[in-house]
């Protein structure tokens, strides 16, 4: 075997050593130089990854040389490397920015500490995409989860602490769940593996434990997505996290996620069980429909920008959910691009947060007053994303709400078109207060005692290329639609 | 070798268990009977996990001379031993989340939590009203002030006159 044989299992471990390598450095220059080396060295390898499995179909890695389905699987097909792709791309973008925004938000004491549990998160979600064995996903999500929790509780305010409380509650009932599902899967078919559990499962589906295994998976992954319900963890732990943080997990976390319900569903269920003989499609498009509207209408009376957009994260999840509950290829293929194309845009609109953060010291509505002269780059930044959050043509939101409305008429579902439309609708209204507030009104008085300026350009750079692919991504669409069609026919197969 | 079947007493167990645990989370205002919950509800999983192992009548699964005719599955064991270390850490970021917020606040009981939140939320609102009313009061008597050192006042008056100057215009064009 080569060293190119090994690159599956190689994109998580190159984080996970870099965590506990940056606490043993202790210095917050060191150790930021660790963390952006092992995002940087996790993209590469993604990169690599993607054209190989592009070349050459799905690659299996086996773990320790034990055969699957005994031994454990490294997977990566299609669909994962693709989110693969786009999870590593903006841990090595956020990563740049994080220097000047750590060194602002976080105590110097806790930033070498810091940066080890965002290796940790990030080598959990880059796990639970690699891995093909369905305990092992727990296992990652788990490492990815404790590590959130304590990067959320770093926050400058208080309640930082009792959101990422009550996000370790409600994270740990979700895993738990998730852990009750795979116990009952093992205990039916007698493999971990998610192929050969997908070779399985057909034969016993009929039976009371498989339908519970299905329902405590739903719910449990449903509690780490955000979907509707299940969302109340998000807009706090959103708002109070350090900026960096808030942009990292909201491209990320979430979007990860969506792929774990995806492969559940999808992959070892099998479309026919999940969407066929298991009312699934009933419950994601009232729950996903619901999620849009309300998370939507709520986003509009914000008065602090972070929590704003969470809401409009909670909404967004709405939009992949109908994707998949439409259960067809565009439905699928629409859900799939909405979760690379919204990691893009909460990617670039958190990070122009963040750079706000570092320049004001608050995100607050009120605070915004006048900064589209004061930051232009960075407003700039939020309009496009913005933009992109309401689905206008020439961006990446445009491409993957055509694509759902699309899914919708085909199956004669107009009012469902209707109501995603809509959803646009209320996200034009947020994101116009927002535009509002930086363009139209006046500077306050009290706060220009020190001008505000541009954020540092090692904000400004990643920012850019995030905004800068919403809009390229918004134009040539045949990468993205390409690689989501090509995954969802393999979910489908080719069916609708 | 055990000759006892457990039949479904175990998962009776398990559920009942479980469903304590979620309980105690649910109707707990306290943090540390929260995690306490959380813990029976995660070890309830542990007890599922062992029993889908056992079998009535196996063996541990150790290779001897002698063969046995069942084996118990180990496979089950070994995973609910990583699972334990997960309840573990969990357990231990919670407590320590538990220990911050006691410093923040002084207190691990949620209503007073809130409460102390809520309390700072209204100040926060009642400075900014406080700040919106001085702004209007300012406003007001710079308004009625007469003073003409005031920029803003004097475009004010410039425009004033040139809506006047327009008014008359039309007037006089009628």
């Amino acid at each position: 075997m080569t060293f190119w044989d090994h690159l599956p299992v190689l994109v998580v471990i190159v984080p996970l050593l870099a965590g506990p390598v940056c606490v043993l450095v202790e210095r917050p220059r060191a150790a930021w130089a660790v963390a952006l080396a092992a995002s940087w060295v996790s993209f590469a390898m993604a990169v690599v990854l993607a054209v190989q499995v592009h070349a050459s179909g799905a690659i299996s890695y086996e773990l320790g040389g034990w055969e699957p389905p005994w031994g454990i699987e490294y997977r990566i097909d299609t669909l994962g490397s693709y989110v693969l792709l786009f999870v590593t791309a903006i841990a090595a973008l956020v990563m740049v920015a994080a220097k000047s925004s750590v060194e602002r938000e976080v105590p110097e004491a806790l930033i070498a500490r810091f940066y080890a549990a965002l290796m940790l998160a990030f080598a959990g979600l880059a796990g639970i995409v690699a891995t093909g064995d369905a305990f092992n996903v727990f296992v990652f999500l788990e490492i990815s989860s404790l590590s959130s929790y304590a990067l959320i509780s770093m926050g400058r305010d208080r309640r930082a602490l009792t959101s990422a409380f009550d996000y370790l509650v409600m994270g740990t009932i979700g895993a738990t769940f998730i852990l009750i599902g795979i116990g009952f899967l093992y205990m039916m078919t007698g493999t971990l593996n998610m192929q050969d559990l997908a070779e399985r499962l057909p034969e016993v589906s009929e039976t009371r434990t498989v339908r519970a295994g299905f329902a405590f998976l739903t719910v449990g992954i449903g509690l780490k997505l955000a979907m509707f319900p299940l969302h109340l963890w998000l807009p706090n732990a959103y708002t109070y996290a350090p900026s960096v943080v808030t942009a990292f997990l909201a491209a990320t976390a979430t979007k990860v996620a969506v792929y774990v319900l995806l492969r559940f569903m999808l992959d070892v269920f099998g479309l026919d069980f999940s969407l066929g003989r298991m009312p699934l499609e009933y419950i994601l498009l009232p729950v996903g429909v619901i999620g849009i509207l309300s998370a939507s209408l709520v986003a509009i009376y914000q008065g602090d920008v972070k929590r704003l957009l969470a809401y409009s994260s909670v909404a967004q999840i709405g939009y992949m959910l109908v994707g998949i509950g439409l259960a067809s290829t565009t439905g699928i293929t629409g859900a799939i691009l909405h979760l690379f194309n919204h990691a893009l845009m909460k990617g670039a609109l958190f990070l122009a947060l963040a750079a706000v953060a570092y320049r004001l010291g608050s995100t607050a509505l009120h605070d915004m007053k006048g900064l589209g002269r004061r930051m232009p780059w960075t407003m700039l930044a939020i309009v496009v994303g913005g933009l992109s959050l309401v689905g206008v043509p020439a961006t990446v939101g445009f491409i993957s709400k055509w694509y759902l409305v699309l899914a919708a008429l085909e199956q004669g579902l107009w009012p469902l078109a209707l109501l995603i439309l809509l959803g646009s609708v209320l996200a034009v209204i947020y994101i116009w207060k927002l535009v509002e507030v930086a363009y139209l009104s006046k500077p306050q008085e009290g706060s220009s005692e020190i001008p505000v300026q541009e954020a540092p350009l090692s904000m400004l750079a990643p920012l850019w290329v995030l905004v800068i692919a919403n809009i390229y991504f918004g134009i040539h669409t045949d990468v993205s639609v390409g690689l989501a069609r090509q995954a969802a026919i393999v979910f489908t197969g080719g069916a609708g | 070798m055990i000759s006892w079947s457990p039949g479904i007493f175990n998962y009776l167990i398990v559920v009942f268990l479980m469903m304590s645990g979620f309980y105690v989370v649910i109707a707990q205002g306290n943090l540390i009977k929260k995690l306490v919950g959380l813990g029976l509800f995660q070890t309830s999983v542990f007890i599922l996990y062992i029993s889908i192992g056992y079998i009535a009548g196996g063996q541990a699964p150790i290779i001897t001379d002698e063969v046995a005719d069942y084996y118990s599955s180990p496979l089950p064991h070994v995973l609910i031993l990583t699972a334990i270390v997960v309840g573990v850490a969990t357990t231990s970021v919670g407590l320590a989340l538990v220990v911050r917020i006691h410093e923040a606040y002084g207190s691990v009981e949620e209503d007073e939590i809130h409460a102390r939140d809520w309390a700072d939320d209204n100040a926060l609102m009642e400075a900014e009203l406080e700040v919106i009313a001085a702004d209007n009061r300012a406003a007001e008597s710079g308004n009625e002030s007469k003073g003409n050192d005031n920029k803003g006042k004097d475009n004010r008056q410039a425009d004033n006159h040139s809506e006047n100057e327009t008014t008359s215009k039309e007037e006089g064009m009628q």
